[in-house]
């Protein structure tokens, strides 16, 4: 056996906890994301198959094609996330504050849907919007909607159906960063003559901004890709980007432009994240929780 | 209890401050949680720039007290006045008390200056009053160093100013303290009793001081308040309250306090008479008899004010006495501790200045008297249980 010095061994140690994760990232992640800038610069059809050829021009083609659904996707997304954020706050704050004895069966409540595939949850909101179904009907009722007016295939039902299928993913780490803080700190603000508007906004907002950033990443990435909704709920007039590659990678089988697509998206992503942490304070993100 | 609140009071009040004024008061407050009753119908009246200490067991109620000045709490009955404003009904942030909280409760996300000027920033003053106020406070409590760091970058004596501090700077009319140095080991404890006590005398600011440690309340305070099951047993002075107990809990709280059973009997003059369970006769002043009902009643007198006596010596003229066994003899460097058998059963405490530097002045199991002037006796109800 390997005889090692303690400081060496200490130094090894750490290795052996991410190993695995690390050799995970890298047969499932980096691997993947290699063969893809491969495949997102070579040219070629179907028939002939492709080659590499370092063609950029799929790129420049592609955003200038689909610049349309890329900024739908952002703008969809962002909307279901903040319409994530306004629900998810205060099913959250009441969860981990006054749900009382109740307060596991509300966090049942909330992840509950998860329970139930993905896809079917949203063919069900495809009845619950449809063209004789009973919300319409009732809306029309009301004069909420025209006569002629529909719910299902329009912007609202993709946005409400994504805002829908993401919401435990807000929900849940913003209970979290809540149910952290201290309620004393609260009667420390109040003591200080904070009023209770006061110490929500100085205490507990900045003590949650790390939940609401993590619970944000985690509805607005995944609602930038997503494809169901706009398929299930809407038209080819709502069709995002992910609507896009995946007929580009299913139907039409042009892999480079499909590639391109989605390390534009992941590019595009990525800026967002960047400027979303500036907003709210990097610092603030990671000392809070101290 | 107002006979001798009011000595008390004559007796502590400084010279030129004029008739005290009361700063918090509480009447008639109770307050009952479901099957608990945490404060019974409670009459407090601290006066304006004393230091106050709230002091008693566990549970007895301390904590709900003070969080029903601070307003976090809303008393089942009664009223509480600040400076005779009646704030039953007000939310804290409209209170002018402040609080140091056991825990701290110190912001993680602002530095310690920002935290200091929580209180300020709320009442809108100027950026330029607030930093100096901040500066100024910050001195007081030896922290201008450390203004930048982030509360869990600070130790827990660091961060006890800074939750001082962070009251402080508001000047409220009361500080509210619970238990402040709970978390803290014992030398620092001593070291900022001493701080706390300068500040207080510094800034004249009402302090109440809620502890469970009958000796840092009677380090720090001017007036001691002793709780015992939601009620006060007794206020005063920490020497009033250790020479004149007017019940047995609070003669057991504060210090060893030697008890034995007795029956009073007549009056003769300023003294009455007792006569203990194994026949003794012993005397007290009328004034230091507690309040009581009936003849049975307990007989106290404090372990330094009694001289040990070998058997057979003539006892001084018209002192109290007892027989008794030593059964425990201990060495303590400037006094030496006794634990004397009486006759009637009791282990009493007797300790004896260590003057001759005979340490060995009585051997274990000889038989002594007891002998201590009526004057320090002291007369309370019987009680069924101790605690102490
Ligand atoms: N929110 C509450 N709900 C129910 N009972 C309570 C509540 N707060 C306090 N009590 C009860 O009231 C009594 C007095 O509590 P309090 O906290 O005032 O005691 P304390 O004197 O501060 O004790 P300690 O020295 O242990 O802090 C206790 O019996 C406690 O169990
Ligand atoms: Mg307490």
């Amino acid at each position: 056996m390997l005889r090692l010095s303690l400081a060496r061994r200490r130094s090894l140690l750490p290795w052996l906890f991410v190993g695995p994760g690390l050799l995970w990232l890298a047969l499932f992640f980096i691997i993947p994301l290699a063969n893809q800038a491969n495949v997102s610069l070579q040219t070629g059809n179907p028939d002939t198959g492709y080659a590499f050829t370092w063609a950029f021009s799929t790129y420049t083609d592609a955003i200038s094609e689909y610049q349309e659904q890329f900024l739908r996707s952002l703008g969809y997304a962002a909307t279901a996330t903040v319409l994530c954020l306004i629900i998810a706050f205060p099913l959250a704050y009441f969860t981990a504050y006054r749900a009382g004895r109740f307060r596991n069966l509300m966090l049942l409540l909330i992840i509950l849907p998860f329970f139930m595939s993905y896809v079917l949850r949203t063919v069900a909101w495809q009845l619950i919007l449809s063209d004789n179904g009973w919300v319409l009907a009732r809306l029309r009722d009301v004069g909420l909607v025209s006569d002629t007016g529909r719910l299902l295939a329009t912007r609202t039902a993709v946005i409400a159906g994504i805002t829908y299928n993401f919401l435990p993913f807000m929900a849940l780490p913003l209970y979290v960063s809540l149910e952290k803080i201290d309620r004393r700190l609260i009667e420390a603000a109040k003591d200080l003559y904070a009023s209770p508007i006061t110490a929500f906004r100085k205490v507990t907002l900045p003590l949650a901004l790390p939940g609401i950033f993590a619970g944000s990443l985690l509805t607005f990435i995944p609602a930038c890709g997503d494809f169901v909704n706009a398929a299930l709920l809407g038209t080819s007039r709502q069709f995002m980007i992910g609507n896009v590659i995946q007929s580009k990678f299913i139907t039409i089988l042009d892999y480079p432009t499909a590639a391109a697509l989605s390390f534009i998206l992941m590019s595009f992503i990525l800026i967002g994240i960047f400027i979303y942490a500036r907003l709210l304070g990097a610092r603030n993100l990671t000392q809070a929780a101290l | 209890m107002t006979d001798a609140e009011q000595a008390q009071r004559e007796s502590t009040e400084p010279a030129g401050l004029g008739p005290a004024e009361s700063d918090i008061c509480l009447q008639g407050v109770s307050k009952r949680f479901a099957g608990t009753t945490a404060v019974d119908d409670l009459d407090l009246e601290i006066e304006r720039g004393a230091f106050f200490a709230l002091l008693g067991p566990s549970g007895c109620g301390k904590t709900t007290t003070l969080r029903m000045i601070g307003g976090f709490e809303a008393p089942t009955e009664g009223r509480v006045l600040l400076g005779g404003e009646d704030v039953t009904d007000r939310p804290p942030y409209k209170r002018d008390v402040n609080t140091v909280f056991q825990s701290y409760a110190l912001f993680p996300h602002l530095t310690v200056e920002r935290n200091v000027a929580f209180g300020l920033e709320r009442r809108k003053l100027d950026k330029a009053e607030i930093a100096r106020r901040v500066q100024e406070t910050l001195e007081l409590v030896q922290l201008e160093a450390l203004a930048g760091r982030k509360p869990a970058q600070l130790s827990g004596g660091q961060q006890q100013r800074v939750a001082l501090a962070r009251a402080l700077v508001n000047r409220p009319r009361a500080l509210l303290l619970d238990e402040p140095l709970g978390a803290l080991d014992l030398r620092l404890r001593k070291q900022l009793q001493i701080e706390l006590k300068r500040i207080q005398q510094d800034v004249g600011i009402t302090f109440v001081h809620v502890t469970h440690d009958q000796e840092e309340a009677m380090t720090m305070a001017d007036r001691i308040a002793v709780m015992h099951k939601g009620r006060i047993e007794q206020a005063g002075g920490a020497a009033e309250l250790y020479e004149r107990p007017r019940t047995a809990f609070v003669a057991n709280f504060l210090g060893v306090s030697n008890l034995v059973d007795a029956r009073l009997g007549e009056r003769d003059g300023e003294l009455v008479t007792l006569e203990t369970h194994d026949g003794a006769r012993l005397r007290a002043p009328a004034d230091r008899v507690g309040p009581h009902d009936g003849q049975a009643v307990q007989v106290g007198v404090r372990p330094e004010k009694v001289r040990l006596l070998r058997d057979g010596v003539a006892p001084p003229e018209d002192a109290n006495l007892l027989r008794g066994t030593i059964v425990v003899a201990s060495f303590l460097g400037v006094s030496i501790q006794y634990l004397v058998r009486t006759k009637g059963g009791e282990e009493l405490t007797v300790v004896v200045q260590n003057t001759e530097g005979e340490p060995d002045a009585f051997t274990v199991g000889s038989e002594v008297q007891l002998a201590w002037p009526p004057r320090h006796t002291f007369v309370v109800a019987k009680e069924t249980h101790h605690e102490a």
